[in-house]
């Protein structure tokens, strides 16, 4: 094949290669699909345009200098006990500083604005979720509404969710990198998120913390529903009469990877505390 | 014999803890990897015992090398530990590179358990068994002669060092042949190494193995520390030292304070395990928040550690191939002490996610950020050396110039990461491993390579092939891009960290494009093994005697190469910085003095091989439940250390005639030497004595 013709195919193919790469990105937070994802979308690009500017300067001054007082090029000035310069100090010290001050406040206020403990703005009142990791499955619970279901998260499209969370076994962390940061799920103790969809679809969410062999399985989708839709979903998991009971609470504390999710049609009111206590008994 | 014996005897051992057993049962690729690895380490050892034998050199190994307490030795053990462990680690790496890249919703040919073994393996190893004995190996071997004196402080405590880093390098060697190792990564997180998730031998080997080379570096710390400031030569203030010996010092404070939070840690958690205490459990009480503080109290500050000393390089090797001083010398030291006081104060950032206030998290969060500013201004004075000097494109220079703008990139993602908000999306993803490689990979390991060029042929005698060296370098730096970069993307579409399985076809081409750098670092490190080989080959050819190839600044270059075992033969008073480059311009630095004197120098000491060697056969015992092995050993190290204090001749003498010879030799060898410019500084022409030009 002559080179002409084999350069579109190459060329081809690796824009081909490189286009379903970027398919990976629609999983992440470029793909945001909530308030909170898009206001933190918003400050990595803020960050991202202030840092292209503190890192162009060496970036290209690397190359060029090294390059242009190279040892052969004999057209420069050369002046070995030059060692100092105020201006050059300032330069280096004093910009830096500024910056690291100006982002400091953009920090501050993103932090506070986009900690996960606070409750979203809304005229409607949040979903209550609670969340137990199991060795290696989510259980959800919705606790107003007595039903329960693994690896399966349904919420109402626009409305926030407040999600308290705990684990049922080793610390896990809880992350649907679509609607928002994670946070970790500890045995004994209760962590929190807020979040909402913002539209309908289907997101994958994960367990990031290694806790043993099935670590790589424990992901589920989270499902954003029209209001009326969500109320069908939690009708049909009523409906399947399955109930939470004690010994399928004895079956969530063994380790598995349930292949499908599974929904409970009621639970006992205090559950979340249940599992709260019952983590932290001994084991052994 | 009564068959209740057995256990008492062996421990917790039983048939199945011996990989090629476990690969007899149940021969899938996964465990007939692991069978493979056990049987290199065993092959290994019984080539390596055979070639000593066969060549008759154990008497010199063990009397020129294992007993010696010269701090020049001392440093190339480290050295050649450090090289052994990163390419087991690296392998490590390449496997689960290759993998991930097969396990798009299949398999994959690692099981999880397994799989979760090796990222346990590689970072405890490139950590702990790679990088540090490579620093503390370099500092070894260097600091001594930059400061002019004879050996560092405490010469057996040196010994002692290297031999618990060497035992506990070992115990990680044995976790391959016999029993499985931690899955708990290399921080060992509780509660999932707690007796009640993790009840296996692994979690055990990892404790003991982190805890004995916590302790060696420890030590090594309070030995450097103690020698830059009580031992430096007549005239070198601290204001004159090289840059190297100060980001040493800094480094050394950093052990001294940062490794016992570590040390405390892996005990609490024995404590959990051995005796049943309940500091991270999830009963009685425990709590794992603690052990996350107290690791990462260690944790970050050790990330400096690692990151000073080549930064130390960096600006020795900038400052030779630029033939230029040191720009902004007094920038770089109050940089190098900020960043060694700011790294204390940052450790949360490694836990914005565990549900502490906005405040506290904003706080951190701009601590971190503030640790980029002394950082930037050692890049900007790297840069300014450069600026009106003459820049050799040697294999240190290139390694630099790579560092700086890698570096660069390793530190954005970290801006990046700072912002709890921005860290909350890609924490335990791998954007972090991608972040983390970014900056260790350049900040340590080109550092460190660097340094191998430039003082190897200050301690061999010879330079090493420049051509391959070119060819490594290449590798390290394309092979780096191919492998993280993607690793970014990736973890920006929440992929996260430790998973022996992928989800999404979507990942295909950037794990293979990871995979194919992978397998480029692999080649770089076989580039490296090539060069040494090449470079001994040919070593009558590049020899540089004299021990001034480079044309260098520091008193290491005033002495031959190798040095002679007393380093200086009259301990030499500085009067500036850089004192023999300027020396060379404006005296005689091979002018023999008046008179030789006797020279005392410490006696070899078997205590330190002792130590170590027991100490890892005790830690041994404990993770086995072999009581009586662990009881003799540590009754034989409190024996061995008693013993020690009762012998009182511990110095020998090299009379003044003896080093007069050597001396003088030298001194001939200086004479007929024939200096040479820079620019024939990588060819056979250079002998090791340069041509004072300005």
């Amino acid at each position: 094949m002559k080179i002409s013709r084999a350069l579109p195919l190459l060329i081809a193919t690796t824009a081909i290669f490189l286009l379903s790469g970027c398919a990976a990105l629609k999983l992440g937070v470029v793909n945001h699909a909530g308030p909170i994802a898009e206001s933190q979308w918003r400050l990595y690009v803020i960050v991202g345009i202030v840092l292209l500017f503190v890192a162009a300067p060496v970036l290209l001054l690397t190359p060029l200098i090294a390059w242009h007082y190279r040892l052969s090029n004999k057209h420069h000035a050369y002046k070995p006990k030059w060692t100092f310069s105020w201006t050059l100090e300032g330069f280096i010290w004093i910009p830096p500083i500024g910056i690291v001050i100006g982002l400091g406040f953009v920090l501050w206020r993103y932090t506070h604005t986009l900690d996960p403990y606070r409750a979203l703005a809304s005229d409607q009142p949040a979903l209550e979720v609670q969340a137990v990791g199991f060795d290696w499955k989510w259980l959800f619970i919705y606790p107003k509404q007595h039903v329960a279901a693994v690896n399966e998260l349904a919420i109402p499209v626009g409305r926030p969710i407040h999600i308290s969370l705990t684990s049922g076994t080793v610390m896990q962390s809880l992350l649907i990198p679509q609607l928002a940061g994670q946070i970790y799920a500890m045995a004994g103790m209760t962590t929190q998120l807020n979040l909402a969809a913002s539209r309908q679809g289907a997101f994958l969410g994960e367990n990031t913390q290694f806790n043993g062999e099935g670590f790589q399985n424990q992901k589920f989708k989270v499902i954003a529903l029209p209001t009326a839709d969500f109320d069908g979903w939690l009708a049909r998991v009523k409906a399947s009469s399955h109930p939470l009971d004690s010994e399928a609470l004895v079956q969530l504390f063994q380790q598995s990877s349930p292949p499908q999710p599974i929904f409970f049609s009621s639970t006992s009111p205090n559950l979340f505390k249940q599992i709260l206590t019952k983590s932290q008994e001994p084991r052994r | 014999m009564n068959p209740d014996v057995w256990p008492a005897v062996l421990g917790r051992f039983q048939w199945h803890s011996l990989p090629f057993v476990r690969a007899w049962e149940n021969p899938t690729a996964s465990e007939l990897i692991g069978a493979g690895a056990a049987l290199i380490v065993i092959v290994g050892a019984v080539l390596a015992i055979a070639l000593i034998s066969w060549l008759g050199k154990w008497r010199y190994l063990w009397s020129e090398w294992l007993t010696s307490l010269d701090h020049k030795k001392i440093g190339i053990m480290y050295i050649a530990l450090a090289l052994v462990m990163l390419s087991r680690a690296l392998i490590e790496a390449v496997l689960m590179r290759m993998q991930q890249a097969s396990a798009i919703n299949s398999a994959g040919f690692i099981a999880p358990d397994h799989f979760a073994q090796l990222f346990s393996t590689h970072g405890s190893i490139m950590i702990f068994f790679m990088a540090m004995p490579f620093l503390t190996g370099a500092i070894n071997f260097v600091m001594p002669l930059q400061i002019g004196v004879r050996d560092v402080a405490f010469p057996l405590l040196n010994s002692i060092s290297l031999w618990l880093t060497g035992g506990a390098a070992g115990l990680m060697m044995v976790s391959l042949v016999v029993g499985r190792f931690s899955t708990g990564g290399w921080t060992g997180y509780p509660p999932y190494t707690e007796l009640a998730f993790s009840p296996g031998v692994g979690v055990d080997y990892w404790i003991w193995a982190v805890s004995l080379g916590s302790v060696g570096s420890t030590l090594t710390g309070l030995n450097f520390a103690v020698t830059i400031y009580k031992m430096r030569c007549p005239g070198m203030t601290l204001m004159r030292m090289p840059m190297f010996v100060w980001t040493a010092l800094c480094t050394s404070i950093m052990m001294v304070f940062a490794m016992p939070p570590l040390t405390v840690a892996t005990a609490l958690l024995a404590l959990d395990r051995y005796l049943g205490f309940h500091f991270f459990t999830n009963d009685l009480g425990g709590n794992m928040m603690n052990y996350a503080n107290l690791f990462w109290l260690f944790g970050h500050p050790e990330v400096y550690i690692l990151i000073l000393p080549a930064f130390g390089v960096y600006s020795e090797v900038v400052s030779t191939f630029s033939t230029k001083r040191l720009c902004g010398y007094t920038s770089l030291v109050l940089a190098t002490m900020a960043i060694a006081i700011l790294s204390f104060t940052v450790w949360v950032h490694h836990f914005f996610t565990m549900g502490q206030s906005p405040n506290i998290n904003a706080v951190f969060g701009i601590a971190t950020m503030a640790i980029g500013v002394p950082t930037g201004v050692k890049i900007y004075d790297w840069i300014w050396t450069m600026f009106r000097g003459e820049v050799r494109f040697t294999v240190p220079m290139l390694y630099s110039l790579a560092f700086m703008i890698t570096f660069m990139l390793g530190g954005l993602s970290g801006i990046i990461l700072a912002f709890p908000p921005l860290d909350y999306l890609v924490h335990n993803t791998l954007f972090l491993v991608a972040h983390f490689h970014n900056v260790i990979i350049p900040g340590v390991l080109y550092g460190l390579l660097a340094g191998y060029h430039y003082w190897f042929p200050k301690a061999f005698g010879f330079r090493l092939s420049e051509k391959w060296g070119r060819v490594s370098f290449a590798c390290w730096l394309v092979g780096f891009y191919l492998a993280f970069m993607p690793l970014y993307v990736l973890g920006f579409a929440g992929v996260s960290r430790r998973t022996q399985g992928m989800f999404d076809p979507a990942f295909r081409p950037w794990l293979y494009i990871a995979g194919a750098g992978a397998l480029i670092l692999l080649a770089a490190l076989g580039a490296l093994l090539v060069q040494l080989w090449v470079s001994v080959r040919d070593r009558d050819d590049n020899r540089v005697a004299t021990g001034d190839p480079w044309d260098g600044r520091g008193l290491e270059w005033s002495v031959s190469a190798p040095p002679p075992e007393y380093n200086f033969a009259v301990i030499p008073h500085v009067a500036s910085r850089d004192a023999f480059y300027g020396e060379k311009r404006d005296g005689d630095p091979y002018a023999p003095p008046a008179r030789y004197e006797d020279i005392e120098l410490p006696k070899n000491s078997r205590t330190g091989p002792v130590i170590g060697i027991v100490g890892a056969a005790a830690a041994f015992g404990l993770v086995w439940h072999m009581w009586w092995l662990a009881t003799l050993g540590v009754v034989t190290i409190v024996a061995t250390v008693i013993a020690r204090s009762f012998v009182r001749d511990v110095r020998r003498t090299i009379p003044a005639a003896e080093v007069e010879r050597v001396e003088r030799s030298w001194l001939h060898a200086v004479a007929e030497a024939k200096a040479i410019p820079r620019e024939i500084e990588t060819t056979s022409a250079n002998q090791g004595l340069a041509e004072a030009s300005a």
